[in-house]
């Protein structure tokens, strides 16, 4: 470990106020307008939600799917000081600020769901709690990892104000919550999943299984490396940077590990409970399968052989094709396998409508928007000996 | 080589904490909960509703609900399905010609969609806040709003697709049949059965209702069979349990004096399946029907509840935080050692 110099972090520099950054403001401003009119009128007002569909994107997208989109700073965290591979460590501090948007969002974007927004601190009254909800064991944990992943962030913001006694203090007693870090999203995470099981027969045989917390779980991590893979392609050519593939070469090694594991997990679980003819009937379920499955599978052959994890490029399209088919698992399970079983059949339908879309695109813009704002005045990317052109 | 070695601590410190959840496995294991002893419900008899929604006028008056309209000219109540607003809906199956009832071909049908109150409620299982519970003693599914996030869970969670959410509000709250627990302190029980007027849905403890469904059941077709109305009188409950006594106390939950309405009808041609009698373990609103209750629109279900198994995952990865705390242990372990080699390495290298 101590062989492992890195340059330390810097702040990125440069102008604040460019194209990206103007279109996140827009799309920003469009979400605040829309949730006006949401908070006024209720759910219905802006939303495709109907008595069949209680949960659209704003459950299933921002919170379900962009929380395990947040997985990266826990991926790598554990990696780098769990697993004592310090040669990733220059990956950590920008995995965790995109970790650390991603889920103070979905938390924050958990209350323009919520019908009885008012009655939330109930989540967290003795009086009140369910310890026998998955829902309660999600929201606290999520909760309690938002807190933890502000204090592991906070030497960026004490090393930027000066502060250096009190980022000493901090730094003391990291280890204690480096491992908080690691435990709490591996609680939730698979526990995402597991929000499945008590529905039932109402989720297709495709998705539903005991093994949920497992699956959810596995693909959280292999998610997590994914998103290092295309954050750190993304980055590198936005500000102009030499891309890390010294280090993102060996670290999709380690994501295609943990997506071998998940593949073996998913196809034997579908074989055991019998239920892969049902891949097999022309269906919206069964096309919907085949992309979440051939999603995951292709970068197995993208990147298989060491020489293509060194292509920057094939490194970005498999990190990109592993994010889709987390990204359908979840969809699959909470909204395309998803059918009430009362009333006419196929009475009732979703899609989300544009005002959803707009809010969700708002939520993503405020992650990318915050992510240029603090790599460009704190200390978060590897410092460059070139310094990056604008 | 220190890297590799540490690497191999990490697995097995994940390997130990892995054990540690498989070990304590057995224990939380859960099974599906039965209808308390005193659980009371209703029977449902498709057989004997004639669809005269008296039912569903008297619910949305016991509840102070709105009426909802699915006609242009929003002339009366004409709900489609139950909503936040409609707890409780009579629902026709239609077929072919239609030319007789309770005929699965070229027949139709009725179907009450009203809550089940389950024995063991996956909405109940689902709410984080416990806005959701089961009366321990009357079984009865009820909600608080005062608790309510408006999260949704139990509305996804339901196999029947009853508390339903109302999005026409800005303080919205879910909507479900409580089984009309805020009239029983002044001797009133469920409005749908006090209203109906053929006994095609009727109150009582489901013990005796489900007595009284076999006791249906053994009829056949088109013989004479005693129907009572309102709800199961201590008489009729002394006289199903063929003892003197029955099996409570007289007008156990102090029901008002109602005359008997006990009539002579004609057995239908029922299927030999009580719903609701193993349904996800039981449920305390019982079903008969003479059509296949698929049709009708309730879910076919497995003999164990959702909740069982859902809680029993949750209870063997987080029973009283023995495993989190087991791999938050051997977490710290490594990572204090990991750490503090990352600080020296971090001050070598500026």
């Amino acid at each position: 470990m101590a062989n492992n110099h890195h340059a330390s972090p810097a702040a990125v520099g440069g102008s604040l106020v460019n194209a990206v950054t103007l279109t996140c403001g827009v799309l920003i401003a469009l979400m605040a307008a829309i949730l006006v009119v949401r908070f006024l009128f209720g759910l219905g007002a802006v939303t495709g939600l109907n008595d069949g569909y209680p949960w659209g994107i704003w459950v299933v997208v921002d919170v379900v799917i962009g929380s395990a989109f947040a997985c990266g700073g826990f991926s790598v965290a554990m990696l780098v000081y769990i697993f004592n591979r310090g040669e990733y460590h220059p990956l950590v501090r920008p995995a965790l600020l995109a970790s650390l948007f991603g889920y103070t969002l979905a938390a924050a974007g958990v209350i323009f769901d919520l019908g009885r927004w008012w009655n939330v601190w109930n989540m967290f009254w003795p009086g009140s709690i369910n310890p026998n909800s998955v829902m309660f064991e999600v929201a606290v944990c999520i909760t309690l990892y938002v807190i933890v992943m502000w204090i592991e962030f906070s030497p960026v913001v004490l090393e930027k104000l000066g502060k250096d006694d009190a980022r000493r203090k901090v730094g003391k007693a990291m280890f204690f919550v480096i491992a908080l870090g690691t435990v709490l999203p591996m609680m939730h995470q698979s526990s995402l999943g597991t929000l499945l099981v008590v529905l039932g027969v109402q989720i297709h045989p495709l998705w539903q299984t005991p093994l949920q917390p497992l699956l959810y779980l596995l693909t959280a991590i292999t998610m997590g490396y994914a998103v290092v893979l295309f954050e750190s392609c993304l980055t590198s050519t936005a500000y102009r940077r030499k891309i890390e593939t010294h280090m993102l070469t060996p670290l999709a090694k380690i994501m295609l590990g943990f997506l071998a594991v998940y593949l073996v997990v998913r196809v034997g679980d579908l074989l055991v409970r019998g239920a892969l003819p049902k891949a097999f009937v022309p269906s919206v379920e069964a096309l919907c399968f085949w992309i979440e499955m051939l999603s995951m599978a292709a970068p197995l052959i993208l990147i298989g052989a060491e020489g293509n994890r060194r292509n920057p490029a094939r490194l970005f399209l498999a990190g990109l094709l592993l994010m889709l088919g987390g990204a359908m698992l979840r969809l699959n399970g909470f909204l395309i396998g998803y059918e009430t079983n009362v009333g006419d059949a196929g009475g009732f339908s979703y899609f989300p409508t544009l005002a959803e879309v707009l809010v969700t695109a708002g939520m993503f813009a405020i992650e990318v928007l915050g992510y240029i704002v603090i790599t460009r005045r704190f200390p978060v990317l590897p410092r460059e000996d070139v310094q990056a052109a604008h | 080589m220190g890297t590799r070695r540490d690497f191999l601590k990490g697995v097995l410190a994940g390997g130990a904490a892995a054990t540690a959840c498989v070990a304590s496995a057995p224990a939380a294991a859960r099974e599906t909960r039965p209808r308390p002893p005193e659980a009371m419900g209703l029977l449902y008899d498709s057989t004997l509703c004639v669809g005269c929604k008296a039912c569903v006028a008297a619910c949305k008056t016991a509840n102070d609900n709105p009426a909802e309209f699915s006609t242009l000219d929003h002339l009366w109540d004409t709900p489609l399905d139950t909503s936040g607003h409609t707890f409780n809906l009579i629902k026709m199956y239609r077929n072919g010609t239609m030319d007789a009832k309770d005929q699965e071909v070229n027949g139709f049908a009725f179907m009450k969609t009203s809550c089940m109150h389950c024995g063991d409620p996956s909405c109940v299982s689902a709410c984080p806040v416990s806005a959701m519970t089961k009366d321990p003693e009357t079984g009865v599914v009820g909600y608080n709003p005062d608790k309510c996030i408006g999260c949704r869970y139990c509305v996804a969670a339901c196999p029947f697709g009853i508390p339903k959410y109302q999005y026409d509000s800005p303080t919205g709250r879910i909507g479900k049949c409580e089984l009309c627990r805020h009239r029983h302190k002044d001797g009133h029980y469920s409005a749908c059965a006090e209203v109906c007027p053929t006994g095609a849905t009727l109150f009582g403890r489901t013990e005796d209702l489900l007595a009284e469904a076999k006791r249906r059941l053994a009829h056949k077709p088109g013989q004479p069979m005693k129907v009572p109305r309102g709800h199961l009188r201590p008489a009729q409950v002394r006289m199903l349990s063929g003892k003197p006594e029955g099996k409570g106390a007289m007008n156990r939950h102090g029901w008002r004096n109602e005359p008997d309405q006990t009539y002579e009808a004609v057995a239908g041609n029922y299927l030999q399946h009580v719903y609701g009698e193993k349904e996800y373990g039981g449920t305390q609103v019982l079903k008969l029907s003479a059509v296949n209750f698929q049709k009708l629109g309730m879910p076919d279900l497995p003999p164990d509840a959702a909740a069982a198994l859902s809680e029993t995952i949750q209870h063997t990865l987080y029973g009283n935080l023995i495993m989190p705390f087991a791999v938050l242990g051997a977490m710290t372990y490594v990572a204090k050692r990991n750490v503090k080699d990352e600080e020296s390495s971090d001050q070598g290298g500026k």
